[in-house]
């Protein structure tokens, strides 16, 4: 595989990445996927809030602005060719403060500008009515019809599996050491597993676009990670929350939310702390309790106690304010993508059909190929489906009767099926990600063990062998009656 | 869909469930169906290998596998049926429960009346919102005892608990037995939260370094745990900076509460009390839906083994007599509140007249621990029925105090009974 040259390749394997390599998928092309991590999706965008935003934030004019009223509306037919939770159900921006008034009818104006359609102001009591456990001082909100909800790291696994079924090359833990560079053109990567030589180079990685850009001699773009730390409630949470609310903007940030999820958990976040280290994904006291303080004064009533998880993600704000996606003047092979913070998701659609845009502008020829197949098929999720469709899938494969994680109950039948998909899951939280085990109250105390041995199992290897997230985070130790090393 | 039908049914096999569907036979009940999630019978007791089982009830001491099997053997010398790798996906009208398995698929059962006895789960590490890192190798102590005692592998060479229930205490004992260090246990609260003789004989007994008032403040590790931040807190629990250090460690194992398993009754619609977490019930265990019987840690989480049997005998007895004698007339229902220094009591409501057929045993636990005299009393109305005096009170174990059929008459009239627990 060293030896052949691709098309082109994609280094970064989040939403934006496997969108790209979907997209790219239908000409005749050879495309390698890249990351670094043991699973696509494992950057910002696994730790987003999953908003499909109506558009009315971005700066009129902005390239955010432009992308994502393109994006918004794709989901639709992009969600259900991947088969992907999309619910188009709208957003709040909810003022709680007399000032908020102005802020909502500065929204309102710029969403008017950005051509947002439905878009609607709402005065308290109205608010209150759609959303009983409002906070009391609520003096209005921004309704935006054309807001939604989707699972982020799911569109991301569906891209990338509509991909390879279309014939594109996905290599994980695969990490781009330095570039294959003539002058002033890129040719291909090198990674820790060799060098793999193409004849365009996509750099859509997240958090360290910059340091890839340094690296091809691209010197004046900065990334700023900005943390966010996030809380996930127990469903019984979505009894009281059942949209999707903003507070009004600051500057910095879209604020801390508080939302209903495609699978009817709430989730809490997130703040924005703008740090150095780009590893950095811990949760700090200080933060959980700024999103705790900060949720309820959306919805005062929030209860801790029904916290199930918290975690932290990083935004990839960069230094220019706006997304940056470009075929840079000075090196030429490359395409670079950076800054793709929010509406990243949102805009993640448009900004493949951009990039294809701008390829197709620069000579690369695309042709489509006969046997494009945009329809990607999830694993069937037993918990969702009827009885009669339980009862036959489970006479198809006994394994669907086999529940493993009671909370959300989902059967030894998922779990197998995420291990041989067209990217198969090779870790623990690869396996969760797609079929939802250990998402639930109990936090995996019940499914581990289960997982842990359906893995040793369909992937031929020992239970010691099966990692939490790659390298370095196995379960197991040793057997008991084994000498500790 | 297949389609069953019994008597009663009972959703698991734990203590509970195989203690129920015991008394139900025993009480003349024809068809006895348990329904068990996992391969084998016995709930949890299969992993619990240590010792400390059974001193109540046969008074000997046995392991979990051995109280177990004890039970296992009543059951099916008494023709209780069982279905094995069965999950219960819903508790539908009129008793009816939907089933799964692989062998038979969906399956629907019919039952006359039915007991829950699905136990409870630990609390995992989001309820704590413990800040820093998602490495590999946080566990709560059960997941921890099944990994090892079951699956046969250790899943990790240093450790450090949090929280001191009882699984984390048998736990910190075994992880020396099988080669691994305890670098302590830490315990937010100023006492333990597990049993005395689990203090002793876990811990103190094999000097494990105990951690009073402190708690883990951060994790640390990209992939796999490296080491803890711990801290000592004040009197509301909040950590005092300046005592934050770090223990360098592999694992974390969480036991810090268990919650009774009600998922399947809050979607059948069974009231649940907030502070329990578990269905309200009455003297005779019977939920609030008619026909559906709770019983063990469902209902409220024991302290030992033999009291969940007994309250699980209690309640399949119970549900048995549903079956033969058709709904009992449901008669004047009075609340039981948890007066001074209770946190709650178990039955929530009684039926007066029915402590003229048989005595009533009220389970309570203490707000606060009281380490001198103390006197447990129950009043009807404000007039003290029953004042029993103990030496000590403590929130870890379970007051249960016992109302003879000599005060019915004294109850009869009532509008509340009130339990309260305070100094001598």
């Amino acid at each position: 595989m060293a030896d052949k040259t691709y098309d082109i390749i994609i280094i970064g394997a989040g939403v934006v990445g496997s969108l790209i390599a979907r997209t790219l998928s239908r000409y005749r092309l050879h495309v390698l996927l890249l990351d670094k991590a043991s699973d696509v999706g494992e950057g910002a965008t696994k730790a987003n809030t999953g908003i499909v935003h109506g558009g009315y934030n971005a700066e009129p004019g902005s390239l955010k602005a432009q992308l994502n009223a393109r994006g918004n509306p794709m989901f639709d037919k992009l969600c259900v060719q991947l088969d992907v939770p999309f619910e188009r159900c709208g957003t709040y921006v909810v003022g709680v403060t007399p000032q908020d008034r102005h802020t909502l009818r500065d929204l309102y104006r710029r969403g008017k500008e950005n051509d947002v359609p439905d878009l609607h102001l709402i005065d308290g009591p109205e608010m209150r009515r759609r959303e009983p456990a409002i906070n009391e001082d609520t003096v209005g909100a921004l309704y935006s019809g054309t807001g939604g909800i989707v699972d982020p790291f799911e569109l991301c696994i569906a891209a990338a599996e509509n991909a390879v079924m279309n014939g594109v090359e996905v290599a994980l833990e695969t990490e781009v050491l330095d570039f294959v560079q003539d002058d002033e053109v890129v040719r291909g990567v090198v990674t820790n597993r060799g060098t793999y030589r193409s004849r365009w180079t996509i750099i859509s990685a997240g958090l360290w676009a910059d340091e890839l850009m340094h690296r091809a001699g691209l010197n004046s773009f900065e990334i700023k990670p900005r943390k966010g730390e996030y809380f996930v409630l127990d469903r019984v949470a979505s009894e009281q929350v059942h949209n999707v609310l903003f507070p009004c903007p600051t500057p910095v940030s879209k604020g801390i939310l508080v939302t209903r999820t495609v699978h009817d958990n709430v989730i809490l976040g997130p703040n924005a702390d703008v740090i150095e280290d780009k590893e950095d994904l811990r949760t700090t006291a200080s933060g959980l309790a700024e999103v705790m303080e900060g949720a309820r004064k959306l919805v005062p009533d929030l209860d801790q106690e029904q916290a199930i998880r918290t975690f932290a993600g990083l935004r990839a704000g960069g230094n220019r304010g706006d997304f940056v996606i470009e075929i840079p003047e000075e090196v030429s092979g490359l395409v670079i993508l950076a800054g793709i913070e929010s509406p990243g998701l949102t805009s993640s659609p448009a900004i493949a059909e951009y990039v294809t845009h701008l390829l197709r502008e620069s000579g690369l020829p695309l042709v489509d190929r006969p046997d494009y197949d945009p329809i990607r098929q999830d694993i069937p999720r037993f918990a969702d489906l009827s009885r009669e469709e339980q009862q036959s899938l489970i006479e198809q494969d006994p394994r669907y009767g086999r529940v493993i994680c009671r909370c959300e109950t989902v059967t030894e039948g998922e779990v197998v099926a995420a291990c041989h998909r067209p990217i198969p899951a090779r870790t623990y939280d690869a396996v969760k990600r797609r079929t939802r085990v250990g998402t639930g109250r109990c936090q995996g105390a019940f499914d581990t063990p289960l997982v842990i041995e359906i893995m040793a199992r369909e992937l031929g290897v020992s239970p010691l062998e099966i990692t939490k997230q790659g390298p370095g985070s196995r379960f197991l130790q040793r057997g008991t009656k084994e000498v500790p090393s | 869909m297949r389609s069953l039908s019994c008597d009663v049914a009972v959703i698991g096999s734990g203590p509970a469930g195989l203690a129920a569907a015991y008394g139900a036979r025993e009480r003349g009940a024809e068809k006895v169906l348990v329904v068990e999630r996992g391969g084998e019978l016995g709930g949890i007791l299969p992993q619990c290998i240590h010792n400390g089982f059974g001193l109540e009830i046969f008074k000997e001491d046995l392991t979990g596998p051995e109280y177990a099997t004890r039970w296992m053997r009543r059951a099916c010398d008494a023709d209780v049926e069982f279905l094995t790798e069965t999950m219960v996906l819903e508790i539908g009208e009129s008793r009816t429960l939907v089933a799964t398995n692989e062998r038979q698929g969906l399956m629907c059962i019919r039952a006359e009346a039915l007991v829950l006895t699905m136990g409870c789960r630990e609390r995992p590490r989001g309820a704590l919102a413990i800040p820093g890192s998602r490495p590999a190798g946080i566990y709560t102590a059960g997941t921890a005892q099944r990994l090892i005692n079951i699956e046969g592998y250790m899943p990790g060479e240093r450790f450090v608990i949090l929280g001191s229930g009882d699984i984390g205490m048998i736990m910190a004992r075994h992880l020396v037995l099988e080669g691994a260090h305890v670098a302590g246990m830490f315990e937010i609260l100023p006492h333990v939260s597990g049993l005395r003789r689990n203090l002793v004989q876990c811990i103190l007994d094999f000097d494990i370094p105990l951690h009073l008032s402190a708690t883990v403040t951060e994790v640390r590790g990209r992939q796999r745990v490296e080491s803890l931040m711990v801290s000592e807190v004040d009197g509301e629990g909040c950590p005092l900076p300046e005592t934050e250090r770090e223990v360098p460690c592999d694992t974390l194992l969480l036991s810090v509460g268990l919650i009774p398993e009600n998922e399947l009754s809050r979607q059948a619609g069974i009231p649940i009390d907030p502070v329990t977490g578990g269905p309200y019930v009455d003297e005779d265990n019977a939920t609030r839906v008619p026909g559906i019987y709770a019983a063990g840690n469902v209902v409220h989480v024991y302290d030992l083994v033999d009291q969940v049997t007994r309250s699980a005998l209690r309640a399949g007895r119970r549900a048995a007599d549903h079956v033969r004698r058709g709904p009992e007339p449901a008669g004047r229902r009075i609340a039981v509140e948890a007066g001074e220094n209770v946190r709650h009591v178990v039955p929530q409501h009684v039926h007066p007249q029915a402590l003229e057929q048989h005595p009533f045993t009220l389970e309570f636990r203490v707000r606060a621990p009281l380490e001198c005299a103390v006197y447990a009393r129950v009043h009807a109305d404000g007039e003290t029925l029953v004042s029993r005096r103990l030496r000590y009170a403590r929130p870890s174990e379970m007051i249960a105090v016992t109302l003879k059929p000599d005060l019915a008459s004294r109850i009869a009239e009532a509008e509340t009974l009130k339990v309260a627990c305070a100094h001598a």
